[in-house]
């Protein structure tokens, strides 16, 4: 049987994500620190409102409040036990979102890093990992996640370790990294990197990508490096608004609603096929981007040059790929001793 | 190139085995600086100056390139792993020998957030840069941080946050210090992928720090400058 994914991308051109958990959570009353997942149990009705945000505003797909419902995470607030529990209510009102909206949206079952580091530089091992994977995974499967969707990754050998967990759950994936360190994850993983472990792995996602890092106009960079490598897997964009900026007790991303419209027609014309935001991206900024998805026709690959101008600068001049690839390098004595 | 010759580290003179200690350390060669920092003690130099003069100096150059975007996490934990090899040795001699001190940090990630490999970045450069850092580790409270700030009593306070959902935290802590009237006793740095230098200013820390070496040098700077102010 096809899943819901990829009978959608099969159907069209590009699909829409959805925006902010945190964001939005925080403007129902989630105190700072505070465990986002507690709430799929506690406060039922705001995780279904939250959900709903983004259906109306027209996302074809959103992600479930699970991103931080791995046991690594859920320890810090001693729930560490309701890894399985926390991510089946996820999806499970995910599920009864999507499919009371009148039309096909898929839910994606949302799993972030576990924050730890991966042997042999830190202390979490491939077989711990995957275990906290697949528990999660099984959660969000049980709960009626269409797909699994793994983000803000910056070590391959958790991509990795996640793929196989996916694998073990039996289930179809997505997995986007962030690119927020000149370019780069914070591992030191380029976008050209990135689609030579992606497409080496023995379960391929159904897409891959970028989420979060910096700013729209570098997420936009990290797409254009993607699509360099010729790759046939589809590729998510999934940008900032902006960067945050703190007002009156808020968090507020500074990138205004007609931005990230032409954010999400650039990443489209860039060759994106799944398109949506991430932190600071509200529902007014969901229909920004679907309205301007919609109403502007399908232009030529924009260069670099067109990003910086539309949406501003990098944050730094080399992303790591390409003839400057090795641009920056210090020229020293480096020897190896037995 | 002849890369594959073996290198005994005992041949080389002092000058040649410091930069050899500091391409070392940009490896993260435990063992070998180990083996340096044991030969530089025995040729009668200082604990002070092998921490300064071989270690520091080759930290520094690794937190330039990490700074610069040539080197990244991976390669700089380690370094940092290297580093922590020679202060093993290093610190019951700094001890003893009443070496000077550059200044105290306690540092934690804030509550609900479990990241620390920022963190522990910091914590890393900043004791290879001479400070004395009491870490709390991940998911800290208010109450924890006011707590080793009473017991240690640093100069310095820092904070790390990586998600959108815990960096309010940090202004929380920094409300809870200004309304003991105990704000202005510490320097606040606060950092965090998120971040940026005007959230920084806007939750009403000293500065926001973009990654660990600029951290060590706006420490440095921010100490000098208090040091400056209770001399004159």
């Amino acid at each position: 049987m096809t899943d819901a994914l990829t009978k959608m991308l099969s159907e069209r051109d590009w699909l829409m994500a959805d925006g902010a958990t945190g964001t939005n959570l925080f403007n129902m009353g989630l105190s700072s620190g505070d465990a986002p997942e507690l709430w799929n149990a506690d406060q039922p009705e705001n995780i279904k409102k939250l959900y709903s945000l983004a259906v109306q505003a027209g996302s074809d797909l959103f992600l479930t409040n699970t991103f931080g419902g791995n046991a690594s995470r859920l320890k810090l607030h001693n729930a560490q036990d309701r890894v399985r529990e926390l991510n089946r209510l996820g999806a499970a009102l995910g599920r009864e979102v999507a499919d009371a909206a009148g039309r096909t949206v898929i839910v994606a079952g949302s799993v972030g890093p576990t924050g730890d580091i991966m042997a042999p530089m830190g202390s979490l091992t491939h077989e711990l990992a995957v275990e906290m994977f697949h528990e999660q995974a099984e959660g969000l499967k049980e709960g009626g996640a269409d797909v699994l969707w793994l983000e803000t990754i910056s070590a391959p050998e958790e991509y990795k370790a996640a793929a196989e967990a996916f694998a073990l759950a039996g289930m179809p994936w997505c997995g986007t990294m962030s690119f927020d360190t000149a370019g780069r994850t914070m591992m030191g993983v380029t976008s050209a990197s990135m689609v030579d472990m992606v497409e080496a792995l023995p379960n391929r996602p159904l897409a891959f990508g970028a989420n979060c890092g910096v700013g729209a106009s570098d997420l936009l960079r990290t797409v254009a490096g993607f699509i360099a490598q010729g790759t046939e897997i589809p590729v998510i964009a999934k940008g900032n608004a902006g960067i945050p900026k703190y007002h009156d007790g808020h968090i507020h991303y500074d990138g205004t609603p007609e931005l990230m419209g032409q954010y999400a027609v650039l990443a489209r014309d860039m060759g994106a096929r799944i398109i949506g935001g991430c932190c600071g991206t509200m529902p007014e900024h969901l229909k920004a981007m679907r309205e301007a998805l919609e109403n502007t026709p399908k232009g030529p690959r924009p260069t670099l040059e067109d990003i910086a101008e539309k949406m501003g600068g990098f944050s730094s001049a080399s992303d790591g790929t390409g003839d400057d690839s090795d641009a920056p390098a210090r020229s020293r004595r480096s020897r190896r001793r037995s | 190139m002849s890369e594959e010759d073996d290198i005994i580290l005992s041949e080389l003179n002092d000058e040649e085995l410091v930069e050899q200690m500091m391409d070392d350390l940009y490896d993260g060669l435990k063992e070998e600086i180990e083996e340096g920092v044991n030969i530089l003690l025995e040729r009668g130099w200082t604990p002070y100056d092998v921490l300064t003069k071989a270690l520091v100096a080759g930290m520094t150059i690794v937190g330039h390139d990490f700074r610069d975007g040539i080197l990244f996490v991976p390669e700089v934990l380690l370094a940092a792993n290297a580093m922590k090899g020679g202060m093993a040795i290093l610190k019951p001699l700094l001890a003893e020998t009443g070496a000077p001190r550059m200044g105290k940090m306690v540092i934690g990630t804030v509550k609900g957030d479990i990241h620390d490999i920022g963190k522990n970045l910091v914590a890393m450069m900043m004791e290879g840069a001479g400070f004395e850092v009491v870490d709390l580790g991940i998911n800290n409270a208010v109450e924890k941080y006011l707590e080793a700030l009473e017991t240690e009593k640093p100069e310095i306070l820092g904070m790390s946050a990586l998600l959108t959902t815990t960096m309010p935290y940090m202004k929380v802590v920094i409300d809870t210090l200004s309304e003991k009237g105990i704000r202005d006793d510490y320097i606040v740095l606060v950092g965090g992928a998120p971040l940026n230098e005007e959230f920084g200013k806007a939750i009403g820390a000293d500065a926001y720090c973009r990654d660990a070496a600029v951290a060590v040098e706006t420490a440095k700077e921010f100490v000098s400058r208090r040091h400056n102010q209770m001399n004159g």
